[in-house]
């Protein structure tokens, strides 16, 4: 890639981000830029979209998409509520990290075994999940669980709040997994080429069925935390975690087209998503509203990421960075 | 030679490229005529591949003059070329696989009806796709779907495609590279047809045996020099080959042969996707060759032994483990190696760097402890850079950025480093220039000098007589014929490849 194309690559999002932050402050500065509001952001709203997010980085990677996160992690909440309500912590939260663990690896088999294009496998995950959720709960909230629970999405450690601990914890776990060991070598490289993978001896059916698997854990992780956060399991948000999370897995700079993408850049991306989500709630923009440049913002990235290739293409035709000379 | 202007097709005087650390063309200044066959030869990066973009507007120039039946032109996008009546065919075709022949040959050209603009004209379409096919004799139903047709038939489809076009000049990119005696036998017929009707043609070849058949002039290139033109009949074949390598190349093919050892694979009657009844043996030290027509199984073959396709029937044994089922993972843990025939989409993970490939079918020896170690990962790639010759400054470079020789030693490299001891290469040398070739030809003889087993599919006959000590000729996806070494020659296998498909025809 050329100089100018990899300094957009890598700095365009913090600087996305810090124009977001910036202007809201010139603008709003009674309600955005305060303790209050910034700490709301970060602590409670950001985890949730960085830990989905993760997740579909995770996928998009592997040159998948995963629909089913949202749905999973209303399932696995919902099914676990009623041990949680009498206290049977550790079979409750077992149960969900179990069906979350079920509900990836019935994904990934469907993907690497069956064949199922990972958008309709995850979808048809995603509304058998959420339908047995609907079935299960009838529609209905299941709320007010004991403080003991509670206090996992609401307490501190060192004055640092529960839930940003937990979310750095499991991004520290995630870099590592990615970033520097050899199943996050055979995950990128499956991502960019499958067969070839394959052909080198590496399991590259495993590597994302393992990458589905992670997914389903993490969304019952974020169920547990949602519950506990909120004091309710309710079958009826699994929706924008979809939208949001692919906004922030692309505009992080994880690409479609595989093998290309980080959790930092993910962490970025979620900020990015939750800041304009905040800014517009300052603003009053209605959710229909919000929804749309969500959208958009998914459909920016796939511009700015075609734009960059396009630069680095025309630098290569230029002559300036090096490629087949034959 | 004289000059009568009146032949000239196309002119080139003075034309330079520069790519980035490397002048791809240095003042080269050629010409072409109509009605002749006019060969390109060179190593890879010599600068053919970029003389023949130039031509068809793929690339500009950043220097010179081109000249088209005596005019100047000045193309900057392809079309530019099409327009004025060139055609590229390149080494990887390009044509759509579920459509028909018809609409392949007519794609954004599609005749219309009379007074119904944008509805297409089917009947026109397939009535003058037939009239082209006829014209070249090629025997297809042009309502085919196109991926139902072999490499070679594909390949007419692309000549029938440019043809369907008014063109004065076809370029063809190493036309035979995938095809088989007998499909390219067929296609010199359709070269000389286009010459009779007067369409230049500018063919880049390593074959040296079909230069002489096919060509008319040959022009030598090196290093993005022109260096000289020849009379493709009285050529003296050593003397062009020192003239393209700048060096003699003592000898292509070289073989200590050994006494085989140990039995590593023996096969019962294997069968899998388009093989039946395969009963092979390859031991400890011996280059054992598949050879045979292109879809004659072998390939096929060699990916169920790899467990990368299914084994429907039968067993092998390997280093005596009995095997039924297998998958790429376990056979890498056994100790086999399988370096496939389509490189860059199979062999390679093209967009990660060469160190990363090279360690990527060892993963589990080179990082026991599920650590990556960038430090142990350089070393591992320096030794192999070194080892194998492989011409970059750092094993940091992307894969895909190394020339076709190159790329082949990565994955060379890549088996070697998961110490493998039966290696299946699958056309190891396709689409590799003469210097690298030799050197890959050292490698299998010092890989079975060493003890590895081999087994080679090739479509060159040429390095299965070189190199082998034992061949299985396979046709219709059986085992037809197994020749020992003093028993080999080209005719021999073409004779075996062939027999009995002309009544199948």
């Amino acid at each position: 890639m050329s100089k100018l194309a990899s300094i957009l690559d890598k700095y365009s999002r913090i600087l996305l981000l810090f124009f977001i932050i910036a202007g809201m402050s010139l603008l709003k500065p009674e309600a955005f830029l305060t303790y209050e509001n910034f700490s709301t952001v970060i602590f409670q709203q950001a985890p949730f979209t960085i830990l989905m997010s993760f997740g579909m980085t995770l996928a998009i990677i592997t040159k998948g998409i995963d629909k089913s996160m949202g749905s999973i992690l209303v399932l696995t909440s919902v099914l676990c509520a009623a041990f949680i309500k009498q206290e049977q912590y550790i079979i409750g939260i077992a149960l969900a990290l179990a069906l979350g663990i079920l509900c990836g690896f019935l994904n990934g088999i469907l993907i690497t075994r069956v064949g199922v294009a990972p958008f309709i496998a995850t979808y048809g995950i995603e509304y058998t999940a959420l339908g047995l959720a609907f079935v299960y709960t009838g529609g209905q909230y299941i709320y007010d669980f004991p403080p003991v629970f509670r206090s996992i999405g609401i307490g501190t450690v060192f004055g640092i709040p529960n839930l940003a601990l937990i979310t750095f914890l499991i991004f520290i776990v995630l870099y590592f997994l990615t970033r520097m060991t050899t199943f996050g070598r055979r995950m990128y490289s499956a991502g960019f080429n499958f067969n070839a993978t394959t052909l080198s001896g590496i399991s590259a059916k495993n590597t994302v069925t393992l990458v589905y698997i992670i997914n389903g854990l993490l969304a019952a992780v974020a169920g547990i935390l949602y519950m506990a956060r909120l004091n309710a399991a309710d079958p009826g948000i699994s929706g924008n975690f979809t939208l949001d999370s692919i906004a922030a897995t692309l505009i992080g700079g994880t690409s479609f087209g595989g093998g290309k993408g980080s959790v930092a850049g993910t962490v970025i991306g979620s900020l990015i998503i939750v800041f304009i989500r905040n800014s517009m709630n300052i603003m009053g923009v209605s959710t229909t509203w919000q929804q749309t440049a969500v959208g958009f913002i998914i459909v920016f990235s796939i511009l700015l990421e075609a734009a960059t290739r396009y630069i680095s293409n025309k630098a290569k035709s230029l002559g300036m960075v090096s490629i087949d000379a034959g | 030679m004289p000059l009568d202007k009146t032949f000239e097709l196309v002119e080139l005087k003075n034309i330079s490229k520069q790519f980035p650390g490397v002048l791809a063309l240095n003042n080269v200044s050629m010409d072409f005529r109509k009605g002749e066959v006019h060969v390109l030869l060179g190593e890879n990066g010599a600068g053919k591949s970029t003389l023949v973009k130039i031509i068809a507007g793929v690339y500009t120039k950043d220097k010179g003059e081109m000249l088209l039946e005596g005019s100047p032109v000045d193309f900057k996008r392809i079309r530019d070329a099409q327009e004025a009546g060139i055609a590229i065919i390149h080494q990887e075709l390009n044509l759509l696989p579920e459509r028909s022949i018809a609409q392949n040959i007519f794609v954004g050209k599609e005749p219309e009806k009379k007074g119904l603009p944008g509805i297409i004209d089917k009947k026109k379409m397939i009535s003058d796709s037939a009239e082209l096919l006829q014209r070249l004799g090629v025997d297809l139903n042009p309502n085919t779907q196109v991926k139902k047709l072999s490499i070679a038939q594909q390949q007419m489809v692309e000549v029938v495609k440019a043809l369907s076009r008014n063109i004065k000049l076809l370029i063809m990119d190493e036309p035979t590279s995938s095809l088989t005696k007998k499909e390219i036998d067929k296609l010199f017929e359709i070269i000389r047809k286009l010459k009779s009707d007067g369409i230049g043609i500018i063919y880049i070849s390593h074959r040296m045996d079909e230069i002489q058949r096919i060509g008319d002039r040959v022009s030598i290139m090196r290093d993005g020099e022109y260096i000289d033109t020849v009379d493709a009949k009285t050529m003296n074949m050593d003397e062009v080959i020192t003239k393209m390598v700048g060096r003699k190349i003592e000898q292509l093919y070289s073989r200590r042969y050994n006494a085989p050892g140990k039995l590593v694979l023996q096969t019962n009657g294997l069968c899998g996707l388009r093989f039946r009844n395969v009963s092979i043996s390859v031991h400890a030290g011996e280059v054992v060759a598949l050879s045979g027509l292109i879809g004659a199984g072998r390939s096929e073959l060699a990916k169920a032994l790899f467990g990368y396709d299914p084994i429907e029937a039968g067993s092998y044994t390997l280093f005596g483990e009995k095997v039924t089922r297998a998958t790429p993972k376990e056979s890498t843990r056994r100790g086999m190696a399988f370096l496939p025939e389509d490189r860059k989409a199979e062999g390679l993970i093209l967009q990660m760097p060469i160190k990363n490939n090279i360690v990527s079918a060892s993963l589990k020896k080179v990082f026991p402890n599920f650590l990556l170690n960038n430090a142990k990962e350089t070393r591992i790639g320096e030794h192999y850079r070194r080892e194998m010759r492989i011409a970059t400054p750092n094993v940091d470079k992307i894969v895909q950025e190394l020339s076709g020789g190159n790329q082949q030693k990565v994955v060379i490299s890549k088996w070697l480093a998961s110490e493998s001891k039966f290696i299946i290469f699958d056309e190891p040398t396709r689409g590799i220039d003469i210097g690298a070739k030799a050197e890959i030809y050292q490698l299998i003889d010092r890989l079975a000098g060493e003890g590895s087993a081999i087994l080679m599919i090739s479509s060159e006959l040429g390095e299965v007589v070189g190199i082998s000590d034992r061949v299985y000729v396979m046709r219709e996806g059986e085992v037809v014929a197994e020749l020992k070494r003093d028993k080999l020659s080209q005719e021999e296998l073409v004779s075996w490849a062939v027999r009995g498909a002309a009544k199948n025809d």
